[in-house]
């Protein structure tokens, strides 16, 4: 995961867990069910057109609300490699982590780039997009091993012997 | 250096004699929470792992409250797996018996606890000197399988309140005002503690309400001191502490507030956001197709009381839905032996069986494109009650009251 590069999506302020998956949609089966119905409150299209790989930017707040898990479960089942933000809730945060999707804080990112830039990202310690770094900080060690084990629950199975 | 009252809970749930904010500490949690929200994930989580056992089955307390009754096929698949495992495993279950959080506040919470939940509003519990805080069904497993977890020490912003709230004004409008000074994330990782000679004044439907709406300022937990207006309603609910603590005088905050409760008026959230307050004088005469009294904020017997005695001898606008959803079995019972169910239905209320309702857009009173629902709920998310292009207004239960029978905005005042 050290180093990828992807396209972004460009989000706004308090992007909250009912935008990125609507209650009524939660009774659905899977978060690939669900997936095409992500962010659908504010831009009906937008799941539909993320590719594997692509890169939410956002401002501050990110999944403020509910402590629905399907939240990053839906944003990682639709591709996305990470978001970068000004800001995260903080049981959005540890939901994402927990599920294995990559949250890079950044405070100017967001300001400075449009939709569609092509940006990449040295985890742990930059973001380069349109010729400009901004830094990053580097997670702890054991929240990244549980990201690269792709979530709590795997890294909890890998420990057990259950997981490669 | 003293201590606050959160870092005092985790101490203890952490077995050391002190911690400080941004410490990372693993803990013995006292509680789990979880409801049909997500509970379902959770089991199949569970199933998932290798011999799984669950390390202290009397700290669960499972609940379905999100849809309630159930109302579709894929619902009823979700309810039965929770009922079945529940049984199984000797799980403490309720059913269609009020919202978690009501249900936790009768039955459960005791003053010191870390509770985790798995739902957001979990934060309600500090009206009882607990440390509850909202998780994922992920964490949750983690502490359901191994009685513990790890949490991050937050930092405290303290708000000190004096003075009185003055009639028609309510303790949800003091929370919707601190949420709007403060910002939507404003709160973001750190505890909100309530203290100061106002708290005289708020009863404990008050304070829960305070607390339970935190969560949409970022609170990772709000917390208040246990006084003897906490004990009574612990006494009277058979419950003892275990264990009752208030900040040290030299504890360091991030941040203090003084706040002169008189100096609050009825706040309306508008849409899409919690933090987008207004005195809701600026929203009057607004039109509205909906209004919803209920929901872990203001479904208690207080609010159904204030309610009541607003729509009293008046009748529900004809172009109104009025929804009146007891946040719990108890405080149905309650009402109707007080003649307050007969207050709302003769007035042309529709009055539902206990369940978190359209304050989380699923199950019942929906609304429609375009329309406008003026809720005691929780959030006002572009969407959270049904179609996205529809508009939800958050207010006290005597706004939602007197706007329900104007068929616009109106405050209690307003009522004759």
């Amino acid at each position: 995961m050290d180093k990828f590069k992807g396209r972004v999506w460009l989000l706004g302020d308090d992007i909250d867990t009912d935008i990125i998956i609507p209650t009524e949609y939660l009774a659905l089966k899977t978060v690939n069910d669900m997936a095409p119905y992500a962010f659908s409150p504010l831009r009906p299209e937008l799941a539909g057109q993320i590719k594997e790989g692509d890169i939410i930017v956002a401002g501050k707040n990110f999944g403020c609300g509910s402590s629905r898990e399907q939240a990053p479960e839906v944003i990682k089942a639709l591709g996305i490699k990470a978001i970068i933000a000004k800001s995260y809730a903080r049981i959005f945060f540890r939901n994402s982590i927990n599920n294995g999707l990559l949250l890079i804080e950044n405070p100017d990112l967001h300001d400075e780039i449009k939709e569609g830039d092509e940006i990449e990202v040295c985890v742990g310690q930059a973001v380069c997009a349109n010729g400009k770094e901004y830094p990053i900080s580097s997670l702890p060690e054991n929240l990244l091993d549980i990201l690269n084990a792709g979530g709590l629950v795997k890294a909890m199975r890998r420990l057990n012997g259950l997981e490669d | 250096m003293g201590m606050t009252i959160a870092e005092k809970i985790i101490a203890l749930a952490a077995g050391v004699d002190s911690v400080k904010a941004g410490d990372i500490h693993t803990v013995e949690l006292d509680r789990l929470l979880s409801n049909d929200g997500t509970t379902h994930l959770t089991i199949d989580m569970y199933n998932n792992l290798k011999n799984p056992k669950i390390a202290d089955v009397s700290k669960l307390v499972w609940v379905i409250d999100h849809n309630v009754p159930c109302d579709s096929v894929k619902t009823a698949a979700s309810h039965k797996k929770m009922r079945d495992f529940a049984k199984e495993n000797g799980i403490k279950f309720y059913e269609g018996k009020g919202v978690c959080h009501q249900i936790m506040m009768e039955n459960h919470v005791r003053p010191g606890e870390l509770i985790f939940g798995a739902d957001s509003h979990t934060c309600a519990y500090g009206a009882l000197g607990a440390f509850g805080t909202g998780v994922g069904c992920t964490d949750y497993l983690y502490g359901m399988v191994t009685g513990h977890s790890w949490v991050l020490v937050p930092e405290t912003i303290r708000f000190n309140l004096t003075g009185k709230l003055n009639p028609g004004v309510t303790a949800r409008d003091l929370i919707l005002t601190i949420i709007g000074k403060i910002g939507a994330n404003g709160a973001n990782y750190k505890a909100m503690e309530f203290a100061g000679e106002g708290m005289k004044t708020l009863n404990m439907s008050d304070r829960i309400s305070i607390c339970n709406l935190c969560v949409e300022a970022g609170a990772k937990t709000a917390l208040m001191e246990v006084d003897d207006i906490a004990m009574d309603y612990l006494k009277e609910h058979g419950r003892t502490p275990k264990a009752c603590f208030s900040s040290d005088a030299d504890a360091v905050f991030a941040a203090t507030y003084n706040i002169d409760m008189s100096t609050i008026v009825p706040i309306v959230a508008k849409p899409h956001f919690v933090d987008n307050v207004v005195p809701a004088t600026e929203c009057s005469g607004m039109r509205i197709d909906e209004a919803f009294l209920g929901s872990c904020n203001n479904g208690r017997i207080e609010d159904l009381r204030l309610a009541a005695s607003v729509i009293k001898g008046h009748k529900i606008a004809p172009t109104v839905r009025f929804l009146v959803v007891p946040a719990s079995q108890a405080v149905y019972e309650q009402a109707l032996s007080e003649g307050l169910i007969d207050i709302f239905m003769e007035a042309g209320a529709i009055v539902m069986n206990p369940n978190c309702s359209v304050c989380w857009g699923s199950c019942q009173g929906v609304i429609g494109e375009g329309e406008t629902l003026i809720s005691t709920g929780t959030r006002n998310f572009k969407g959270r009650a049904g179609h996205k292009d529809s508009f939800v207004y958050l207010a006290s239960s005597a706004t939602v009251a007197a706007s329900a029978i104007k068929g616009c905005i109106a405050t209690a005042d307003e009522i004759k």
